[in-house]
């Protein structure tokens, strides 16, 4: 029922859009995000669009968590 | 081919799950017991093999949440009887088609002739009731605060577009009010919570704060991919090991502060709480969406009333002591026997998000 993985958004008609999920086409409803627009990542929930992914956010998280994991692999048995 | 997200398919990254796996080792020298309270979870863990790379000091417990699993008997009985009503067309999600009531399911009433169709969507029932006007269409509502909004928004465009033959069945339930009712459960000890993830991207961190102060158990809020659960049992050992509880966000990048203001909105418009009835935990105080009293005519219980006899549980199943983290499935005498996801016993094990289904797809 929840599609885990972001999707994104092809096109916007109105209220309804279509999204892509890994390059399947689906209609989904747009009526609970603000402003949607064509190439947001969005998540998906029981055809609706229930969030847009914040790519900023998501970068600074990876990068923190790719810290935690170096460093532990400096200390550790140093593989870059 | 298709892009993906390139941050979702880097939270895949292989090198960052070792990583964290050995910050856990590190970080980690008491056992304990972690639970998920979110279906999508416990399949990413089983389907990831989460389990298996964490050391044999952390539990990771499925809690209640599985939406068609917590729907009690009861209601299950419920939506069978209005598949049996007269001049009625059934709408539901898939996984509700095949789980047993106490005397039929909707799939029998189904294979008899009735009405029961699968909706991907809501809005895929209200093309149903523009179709057939002259018929009742009463939609099947289980899940928790994720699905509520996309229910609540197809009952406020029935009523814009005059559609008066569309009906709803609401067995919708909120995920903190169950928090407090495992912490109160004497059968389950659990150190701390993986929160869901897109329970979560509706309601807010915030939405867990009274719960957290409450009962200070460890909280975080997780996503799906490896690294964002890894990171989050990483942040639970953390919190466990210092005796320093906290309710983080380890999910920023969909979940806010406050959640989705839009969807809940929506959600407050048209739904008020209520007390609900879950599968294997009881009666838990304000714990359920009702239809608010502006809403009664789309209330398929109120405008359309059925009979509905006594639940029977399902013998012998575990189901219950499953959904509260007291038992895994093959601690239950019918799991692979009696019990498979081609003739299942109980809901654990029809739906792709019960606990049992995910034990018999990836344990062996
Ligand atoms: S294995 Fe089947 S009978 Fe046993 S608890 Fe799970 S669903 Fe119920």
């Amino acid at each position: 029922m929840c599609l885990a993985i972001p999707s994104r958004i092809t096109t916007v008609d109105g209220d309804l859009g279509v999204v892509d999920v890994a390059g399947v086409q689906r209609t989904a409803s747009l009526l609970l995000i603000e402003n949607p627009q064509v190439g947001d990542w969005v998540i998906v929930h029981a055809g609706f669009a229930i969030k847009r992914l914040d790519e900023e956010t998501a970068r600074e998280s990876l990068q923190c968590l790719r810290e935690a994991a170096r460093l532990l692999e400096d200390e550790g048995d140093g593989e870059a | 081919m298709t892009s993906t997200l390139k941050h979702a398919h880097e939270y895949r990254d292989p090198r960052i799950a070792q990583g964290l796996v050995r910050l856990i080792r590190r970080t980690n020298q008491r056992p304990v017991r972690l639970m998920e309270v979110c279906g999508t979870h416990t399949m990413a863990i089983f389907r990831h093999g989460i389990r298996d790379l964490l050391p044999e000091t952390i539990s990771l417990l499925s809690g209640p949440g599985c939406p068609v699993c917590v729907t009690s008997q009861h209601d299950i009985d419920t939506f069978v009887a209005y598949a049996q009503r007269p001049g009625t067309i059934v709408a539901t999600f898939g996984d509700l088609l095949r789980v047993p009531g106490s005397r039929s399911s909707l799939q029998a009433a189904k294979a008899a002739g009735r009405d029961v169709r699968v909706v991907y969507s809501t809005m895929d029932a209200l093309e149903i009731a523009r179709q057939n006007r002259g018929r009742s269409v009463v939609f099947l509502g289980v899940g928790f605060e994720t699905t509520a909004p996309t229910v609540a928004a197809s009952i406020l465009a029935a009523r814009q577009s005059g559609l008066d033959n569309f009906y709803v069945v609401s067995a919708h339930k909120t995920v903190p009010p169950a928090l407090a009712a495992l912490m109160q459960n004497d059968a389950v000890v659990i150190d701390g919570f993986i929160l869901p993830g897109h329970v979560s991207v509706i309601i807010g961190r915030r939405a867990y704060q009274a719960f957290f102060d409450t009962h200070g158990t460890p909280c975080a809020i997780a996503g799906f991919e490896p690294a964002d659960i890894l990171h989050a049992v990483q942040l639970l050992c953390a919190q466990i090991e210092t005796g320093r509880p906290a309710l983080v966000n380890a999910y920023p990048r969909a979940v806010s502060e406050g959640g989705n203001p839009l969807a809940r909105e929506v959600m407050a418009q048209v739904f008020a709480a209520s007390d609900a009835e879950w599968r294997g935990i009881g009666r838990i105080p304000g714990s359920g969406l009702s239809l608010c009293a502006g809403f009664t005519d789309r209330d398929a219980r109120q405008a359309l009333p059925v009979e509905v006899p006594p639940a029977r549980e399902p013998a012998g199943c575990a189901c219950g002591a499953i959904l509260t983290g007291a038992k895994t499935p093959p601690e239950c005498a019918l799991f692979r026997k009696a019990c498979t996801p081609m003739n299942p016993v109980g809901p654990c094990m029809v739906s792709s998000e019960g606990t049992c289904a995910a034990y018999y797809r990836y344990h062996g």
